[in-house]
């Protein structure tokens, strides 16, 4: 959990207690809303989320991810490899293992 | 006309995302830099239950995703359990920030089910005799690490929020473990803001320049330590920055706040600038009140800057800085905040700093109104 997190194939990502995603109808957007913090999302962000549930392992979430917006799964896994361990690294996600 | 290049105050500016609801100036504890103002309304003038419910529900039709509960301390509000359910139906992010001091095992677990997202915890020092000199509070230490242990219980997620001073700035490396021992998620360094009590205790408060430097090193390497364990904000103090802070992300752009007895303010402290009337949540609506309020309106934009700020290229960074600093210090809020290098009382302000933080001045409380 220092410097360099990681998020092995197996590991499955769940949203910390406190850590919700929400409809921001006003704007018409997702949003993560966390302890002191709401970040707005994109669709893909919101589409990692929505796997994002403490069963799924993340080579799954990518292969889910990869079927159903027709991308090449090493690009998918690099993108959401990279979003997820940013909020594993802000205490807003965290790998089971 | 404003000038070519500035624009004036939008017809319909961004909805806010954050409301920090103000209970009850009601405190056990006296902080001598608590941010409330030095002249405080009591209990009789308080918002009902129903009407915190339909500000609450007015506020998330308005666009706010997120409430602080806070005050004083909102837990002398013997219906905060109430008021937070409230805030949960209206889908909102609650956010309970509380010194700890009123809240019992049996309250948190009724704020659980009431459906609260987060704790703020506040802290005033490391141990029992730094924490509650500061407190002004026999045994308030000692209940915020019960707090701290009852909250870890439940399994919501912890901040602690140190403000820091002169008096405590030496420890902050015991104030980071002791946020990692209580099993926080957050830790909020807030270095005192020289408003409200605070501005009557510059000489018992206002850290060394040293510290201030020392700070900000100590954090770096804590941040870069601890990632993935503890997320640490950092509110360094001002008067020795080279530049303002984007105070409130700029006036009327991102929060709203509304006080014990109803005034919607666009920042806590915006009673200090005098001059400047508010609007209250009996006698017109949320949105109204954010959208088209002489007080919301008067710094959004940057038609209203004066130079340095107005031909500045980091205008649109830090929007001039503090305007309850700028009324404090330069006399004018429409003034740059004179914590900016580029102010005219830049020079003054800081050896007014360097001078009060040699000073040996005793603290005053706060006193906490009927």
């Amino acid at each position: 959990m220092s410097a360099g997190t990681t998020l092995p194939d197996q590991a499955r990502p769940v949203l910390l207690r406190g850590v919700r995603t929400h409809w921001d109808a006003v704007r018409g957007n997702w949003v993560l809303l966390a302890p002191e913090r709401a970040i707005a999302l994109d669709e893909i962000g919101a589409a990692i989320l929505a796997e994002t549930d403490g069963e799924t392992p993340f080579g799954e979430i990518v292969e889910r991810l990869a079927a159903k917006y027709k991308a090449p799964p090493e690009q998918i896994a690099t993108d959401a490899r990279r979003f997820l361990t940013a909020l594993i690294d802000r205490r807003m996600v965290e790998a089971l293992p | 006309m404003s000038d070519p290049g500035t624009t004036g105050a939008p017809a319909n500016p961004k909805p806010p995302m954050a409301l920090l609801a103000e209970l009850t100036y009601r405190c056990p504890l006296a902080c001598p830099y608590c941010s409330n103002p030095t002249e405080m309304t009591g209990r009789k003038a308080e918002l009902t239950v129903e009407q915190w419910a339909d500000v609450f529900g007015q506020a998330a039709a308005l666009g706010v995703l997120q409430v602080h509960i806070s005050g004083g301390e909102p837990a002398s509000r013997r219906d905060l359990e109430e008021i937070t359910q409230a805030a949960v139906e209206a889908g909102l992010y609650t956010n309970l920030i509380t010194s700890g001091v009123g809240l019992t095992a049996k309250r948190l677990k009724a704020l659980d089910a009431a459906g609260l997202d987060h704790v703020q915890l506040s802290i005033q020092g490391v141990d029992a005799a730094a924490a509650d000199e500061i407190g002004n509070y026999r045994g308030g230490f000692e209940r915020k690490m019960a707090v701290a242990g009852w909250v870890r219980e439940i399994g919501f997620p912890l901040t602690l929020n140190a403000v820091m001073h002169r008096r405590n700035l030496d420890r902050l490396e015991e104030t980071i473990a002791l946020a990692v021992e209580l099993g926080a998620r957050r830790l909020e360094v807030a270095c005192v803001q020289f408003h409200g009590w605070a501005t009557l205790n510059r000489g018992g408060l206002m850290p060394t320049r040293e510290q201030a430097v020392r700070a900000r090193d100590t954090v770096a390497a804590a941040r870069e330590r601890l990632r993935g364990v503890l997320v640490i904000d950092f509110v360094p103090p001002d008067y020795y920055a080279r530049y303002p802070k984007a105070c409130m992300g700029g006036w009327g752009s991102v929060g709203l706040n509304v006080t014990p007895d109803g005034q919607v303010l666009p920042c806590h402290a915006a009673a200090s600038i005098e001059g400047m009337s508010f609007e209250r949540v009996q006698d017109r609506g949320l949105k109204e009140i954010w959208r088209d309020s002489a007080a919301f309106n008067a710094f959004r934009g940057d038609a209203w800057m004066q130079e340095p700020c107005r031909s500045c290229e980091r205008k649109t960074l830090d929007r001039g800085g503090c305007r309850c600093q700028a009324m404090a210090i330069a006399g004018d809020a429409a003034a740059t905040d004179p914590t900016c290098s580029k102010s005219p009382h830049n020079a003054a302000l800081r050896a007014a700093a360097e001078a009060d933080a040699v000073s040996g001045a005793a603290l005053i409380y706060r006193e906490s109104p009927a």
